[in-house]
C-alpha cells in the first residue's frame, strides 16, 4: 500500500502542478483510497532491493532497453518495408531465473517491446514467447537470446 | 492574428530538433500501421502495433517537449504510461487470442505453448 502511494502522490502533484493546500488534501485522500484499494497489487517499487548495486542497474536497465527498443524497432521496420515479408513465426518457450513478481512483469513487458518478440502467456519459470523471426526453437537457446539481456538487469533490481 | 501554437520563426535549434523528432515518431506510427496490414496473423500484427507505436509515440512526444518546453514533465508521465501499458494491454491480447485458438499464418514454425496445453500443434 505505502509504496503505491509513494508514486500516486508525487504524481497527483506533478500533475496539478501546484502545492496548494486544497489540491494536497484532495490528492491525498484520493490517493489513499486507491492505495488502499489496490492492496496485494504491485507497484514498481515491490520488492524492489534497496542497494547500491541495485540503485545503479536502474538507469543501466533503462539505457539498456531503450537501445533494444530502437533496434527492435529498425528491424521491424525492415520486414515490413521488404516486398517478400521475411517471416519466421514461432512461439518458443523460456525459462527465468528471476522469482519476484515485479521482476517477472518487467520481464515480461520487456521483451514483449523488444527485437521481434512478444510474451504471449507466463507459466511458473517459463515464458511463452512469439517471435517474428525465430533464430531458434531450442529453448535454452531462446533464453540465452531473448532474457538474458534483461535478467541481468532485473535480477539485481528486483532478485 | 491568431498567436501560433509554436512560434518557429526563426526556428531554434530546440525547435528544428523537435520538428524532426515527431517526423521520426510520426515515420514510426507510419510504418506500425503498414505492419498491422501487411502482417499476416494476429500474433504478427500485434507484435507490428506494439512496438511502433511506443516508439513512434515516445519519439512525437519527446519533439512536443522539445517544442513546448513547459509541458515536459507531463509529456514525460504520459510516455511513462504508454510503457507501462502498452506491452501489457498487447500480452493479455495475445494471450486471450491463443486461448481463444486464433487463427495462425501456416508460416508458423512452432507452438510449444500449444504443445505444453496438450492441444494439437
Amino acid at each position: 500500500m505505502l509504496p503505491l502511494f509513494a508514486i500516486l502522490f508525487p504524481l497527483w502533484i506533478v500533475l496539478n502542478g501546484s502545492l496548494a493546500t486544497d489540491v494536497l488534501i484532495t490528492g491525498l485522500i484520493a490517493t489513499l483510497v486507491i492505495a488502499a484499494g489496490s492492496r496485494g497489487s504491485l507497484s514498481p517499487l515491490t520488492e524492489f532491493r534497496v542497494t547500491p548495486a541495485a540503485l545503479w542497474a536502474v538507469p543501466r536497465y533503462l539505457l539498456y532497453f531503450l537501445k533494444e527498443l530502437v533496434k527492435s524497432n529498425l528491424r521491424l521496420a525492415a520486414v515490413v518495408l521488404s516486398p517478400e515479408l521475411p517471416l519466421n513465426p514461432g512461439i518458443v518457450k523460456v525459462r527465468t531465473r528471476l522469482k519476484s513478481r515485479m521482476g517477472r512483469l518487467l520481464l515480461a513487458n520487456s521483451i514483449t517491446l523488444t527485437p521481434g518478440t512478444l510474451t504471449v502467456e507466463l507459466q511458473d519459470d517459463w515464458l511463452y514467447v512469439h517471435w517474428v523471426r525465430m533464430e531458434t526453437d531450442d529453448s535454452e537457446g531462446a533464453t540465452a537470446r531473448i532474457v538474458a539481456g534483461f535478467e541481468r538487469y532485473l535480477e539485481v533490481i528486483y532478485g | 492574428m491568431e498567436p501560433s501554437l509554436v512560434n518557429a520563426f526563426p526556428p531554434t535549434p530546440l525547435n528544428l530538433i523537435g520538428g524532426l523528432l515527431l517526423v521520426a515518431g510520426t515515420a514510426f506510427l507510419l510504418l506500425g500501421g503498414l505492419g498491422l496490414v501487411r502482417m499476416p496473423d494476429l500474433f504478427n500484427r500485434i507484435q507490428a502495433g506494439t512496438k511502433a507505436t511506443t516508439l513512434g509515440t515516445l519519439l512525437s512526444l519527446a519533439g512536443v517537449a522539445c517544442l513546448q518546453p513547459d509541458w515536459s514533465l507531463k509529456l514525460l508521465l504520459i510516455g511513462l504510461f504508454i510503457l507501462f501499458t502498452n506491452p501489457l494491454s498487447s500480452q493479455v491480447l495475445a494471450r486471450s487470442a491463443h486461448r481463444l485458438g486464433s487463427k495462425q499464418s501456416p508460416l508458423t514454425r512452432v507452438d510449444r505453448l500449444a504443445e505444453d496445453s496438450g492441444e494439437a500443434p
